[in-house]
């Protein structure tokens, strides 16, 4: 059941019907069998992963809880016998335990992602060792379900065992409340990679129909739609054809296809959270952002942290972090502050734990070597940025041009430029390919392509283009609106007429420009896929 | 309260004028079917007319380019219909029949037996052509679902702006000159054509794996029996002089059996083609597939006399309503054959 789908347009018209005519104390119960639904409704065996995802999760979390409050109430109870290294002795043997669990439900969880994401990956890169040292047997390589969205419901779940554990939320004791924490429907598609603390707050409350929210909601799924339907999936088949023949299309034709597929990307990356941020909105249940115009930014630092936001504080918060202060990077911060010099041993610790995180970035996007090396690539350049940031702190000061609105502009179109080029990583999915083409743009000989009328024969015809310029004009026009405060906010305020026309509008433009139907194939979101 | 009470209203008028949108950009947007390809504007042409016909012929393009019910009425006085369509499925003859029966009860349904190889949905462009044009009716939404392939989606059915709003890159003049009103495209559901193409090397049928018609075909050639026999019409089965797509032994022999088992006449005009009179040097206009205008028009003579003699049909000229409305008709047919001559140059040829 795809999000652009007739029959998820008839799923959620119902559910919001429903969800609004049951009483309130069952409302989450009724998003918890939706979502179920949702889920099974793509494969039935998808529900297998999600509930052992769910069950030991739950369980490891409850466990890790329940042994605080039982060191909590030990403490208490002995606080008279107890001398202070008593007590540092026992809490110590405590957190080892529950360490343990904490670790027992991580293996579990990173162990089925890992077999059912990675195992072919790993097949095939074993076989290529075995290849290179004359070896002629090879590993067969296996058939499983990949299930929808399985990084994004591993990873939001495995955020809450960790906060659990540090004890930063209470461990849920309804183990169904706990189940739609991990499975909302909405959210299971893409993200965005919820918090406990943040998302239990709305989802399991009790919500009252309230017809602002709920046209907001509509309205943020109408963008979405705008965004997924006219833009990505009607640049799509001009896109495939550049990237599935780089043979035939290269030079400027690659340069062509980097541009499309930044814009591809971020309109259906982005419009598939702005339809699950509305549905929620609904619901009544606020998730977080996880865009803040990221095209806009200024440098490749700022752009992620305006891209795909609760995936960036994810891996800042429980994989940066704690490998920042972990007891090894403490040892080498040392021995290389003793060795190399206090500036390289404060930022040594960085470095390497943005290496892995980077590392693991990358490999989270996909099971193949193109998506480490994107995100080593954008691991290599912030790192460059950040070395050269006093150079730039120099320059700005020196020349007073760089802080004009105009070379604002220039830095935007730069970073612009720069997130494209990295994207090549992603886009073609075979590294050597991505050199390749990245090299063909500074030899290319055909940029009369641009004007010889080349690009009407890629699958899309100059009516498409006109809509994807006018669909780029909205794009940047909605962004500036949106920097200087909310759209939605600022239509809101104006006359009923004026409001009706806007919104009429663009669900008309969905309705006729929308890729959907026979003739398109429905493309699913690319970030499905993770 | 006064306050609600206005946004009731604001939001009647605003689902009002949106909804009024809607209905235009589909009118504009579903295609037209009157300049260049016109089998998909058949269909919806029945529902002007006076509905007492003694024929009713129901079938693909077998029928509506290869019988002419001008000449029937001309040289039999009987008063019939062609409820053809494209590629029509034996399903969508079934349901269409059963609407038909709606309108009215003819002495005989003829139905052309071609359609029994298909036992399963084709394709999407075809089942437009056919089911766009009918009016809402529980048989159209029966012959929806069972003519739809995994592709298609009900809704699109019920809302044909969801299947054609892509068209707004390809909308044509003809989009917006007959976006009000459409002019019949047919004669009696006969389509017309003067021109003439020679049958040469017509490719001879290459053997199949299976010869059996399916078993769905069978069940709804069965429905249609039994239909006709519940409304008290006559059921006649027909196959038409075409050419080409190949017609089997082993497909005549099945037909053969299951008239004669169901008491049905059948006649196959592929085996009388010398008796008709036809000449496929002359009277094809695509080389043995249809037939052109001389060809239909000796087709009918040859099977309106059967239907006269075996049917029993007797002539219903003199009806002065009928008569009345078929002077306008033949007078249209007429002015369409010059108008065809004029255009494929055969002034002097016949």
């Amino acid at each position: 059941m795809f999000f652009t789908s007739y029959e998820f347009l008839g799923f959620v018209g119902v559910l919001f019907l429903v969800y609004y005519l049951v009483p309130k104390k069952v409302q989450w119960m009724l998003l918890l069998a939706a979502s179920w639904i949702f889920y099974a409704a793509a494969d039935p065996r998808f529900l297998i992963y999600i509930l052992a995802t769910t069950v030991t999760i739950y369980f490891t979390a409850r466990i890790i809880e329940r042994d605080q409050e039982r060191q909590t109430a030990y403490l208490r109870e002995h606080k008279a016998e107890m001398d202070r290294d008593g007590k540092k002795s026992y809490k110590e043997s405590r957190h080892r335990v529950r360490f343990r669990w904490l670790l027992l439900g991580l293996l579990i969880n990173l162990g089925i992602l890992a077999t059912l994401k990675y195992a072919n990956f790993f097949i095939s890169n074993v076989n290529g060792i075995m290849n290179a040292f004359g070896g002629t047997e090879r590993l067969s390589f296996v058939t499983l379900v990949l299930p929808m969205g399985i990084s994004f419901y591993t990873f939001q779940a495995l955020g809450y065992l960790i906060d659990v554990y540090r004890g930063t939320v209470p461990a849920e004791k309804n183990f169904f409340r706990f189940a739609l924490f991990v499975s909302f429907f909405p959210q299971l598609v893409q993200g965005p990679i919820s918090r406990f603390d943040d998302l239990s707050r709305t989802l399991y409350a009790e919500h009252v129909f309230d017809a602002r929210t709920v046209s907001f909601g509509l309205q943020r799924m109408l963008w979405g739609y705008f965004k997924k339907m006219v833009i990505a999936d009607r640049i799509l088949p001009a896109l495939s054809c550049i990237i599935d023949a780089p043979g035939e299309y290269h030079g400027a034709y690659a340069f062509v296809g980097m541009l499309f597929y930044t814009v591809q990307l971020y309109a259906d990356f982005t419009g598939g959270i702005d339809i699950t941020i509305g549905i929620a909105q609904v619901l009544g249940i606020r998730l977080q952002e996880n865009f803040e115009t990221p095209y806009f930014s200024m440098s490749l630092k700022e752009y992620w942290r305006r891209w795909h936001i609760t995936m960036g504080t994810w891996f800042k918060d429980y994989l940066f972090y704690p490998i920042s202060i972990c007891k090894p990077m403490q040892k080498i911060s040392k021995f290389s502050r003793n060795h190399l010099g206090k500036k390289i041993g404060m930022r040594l610790p960085v470095y390497l734990s943005s290496f892995v995180v980077w590392f693991a970035t990358g490999f989270w996007h996909g099971a193949s070597w193109n998506f480490v090396v994107w995100g080593l690539a954008n691991y290599f350049v912030l790192m460059i940025s950040e070395e050269l940031e006093p150079l730039y702190g120099r320059f700005h000061k020196r020349f007073r041009f760089s802080n004009t609105r105009l070379y604002n502009i220039f830095q935007v179109a730069r970073t612009f430029l720069l997130i494209s080029v990295l994207k090549m990583f992603d886009c073609y999915s075979d590294i050597g390919t991505t050199f390749r083409m990245f090299g063909s743009m500074f030899t290319a000989k055909n940029w009369n392509i641009l004007w010889n009328g080349a690009l009407l024969e890629l699958g899309i015809t100059a009516g498409d283009y006109g809509v994807l310029a006018a669909g780029a004009v909205l794009f940047v026009i909605i962004g500036i609106l949106h920097r200087r405060g909310g759209v939605r906010e600022r239509i809101a305020a104006r006359p009923y007429p004026v409001r009706a026309v806007v919104w009429s509008v663009l669900f008309l433009a969905v309705l006729l420009f929308g890729a959907y139907g026979i003739g398109y194939d429905a493309s699913q979101f690319i970030y499905n896929r993770f | 309260m006064e306050d609600m009470g206005r946004k009731i209203v604001r939001w009647i008028v605003t689902i009002f004028i949106l909804g009024t949108v809607l209905a235009a950009l589909q009118r504009l947007l579903m295609p037209k079917y009157m300049d260049d390809v016109l089998e998909g504007g058949m269909i919806q042409e029945y529902y002007d007319e006076r509905k007492d016909h003694d024929v009713i012929f129901i079938g693909d393009c077998e029928l509506y380019e290869n019988i002419s019910p001008a000449v029937l009425w001309e040289e039999y006085g009987i008063n019939s219909y062609i409820r053809g369509s494209a590629e029509q499925l034996i399903w969508q003859s079934y349901y269409l029949m059963e609407e038909t029966f709606k309108y009215e009860k003819p002495e005989v349904v003829v139905f052309n037996i071609l359609s029994l190889k298909y036992n399963e949905p084709q394709k999407e462009s075809y089942n437009r052509m056919t089911l766009d044009g009918m009016k809402w009716s529980m048989p159209k939404v029966k012959s929806i679902l069972a003519s739809m392939t995994e592709e298609e989606s009900f809704i699109e059915y019920v809302f044909p702006i969801l299947r054609y709003h892509s068209r707004w890159n390809q909308l044509i003049p003809e989009d917006f000159k007959y976006f009000w009103k459409k002019e019949d495209v047919t004669f009696n559901g006969y389509y017309m054509r003067v021109d003439a193409l020679p049958a040469e090397n017509v490719p001879a049928g290459r053997p199949l794996a299976d010869y059996q018609f399916g078993d769905n075909a069978y069940k709804y050639l069965d429905m249609m029996t039994e239909l006709c026999r519940e409304n008290d019409v006559e059921l006649v089965l027909v196959k038409a002089p075409s050419l080409y797509p190949y017609w089997y032994d082993q497909w005549e022999q099945q037909m053969e059996d299951y008239a004669a088992g169901h008491g049905l006449k059948y006649y196959n005009f592929l085996e009388v083609t010398e008796e008709i009179g036809l000449d496929f040097n002359e009277d094809t206009y695509d080389g043995g597939l249809h037939l052109n205008l001389w060809g239909a028009e000796k087709l009918s003579r040859y099977f309106g006399e059967i239907l006269a003699r075996d049917c029993g049909l007797e002539s219903r000229r003199g009806e002065e309503a009928l008569e009345r409305e078929w002077e306008k008709k033949l007078a249209d047919y007429r002015a369409e054959i010059e108008r065809q001559k004029k255009f494929y140059g055969l002034q002097s040829a016949r």
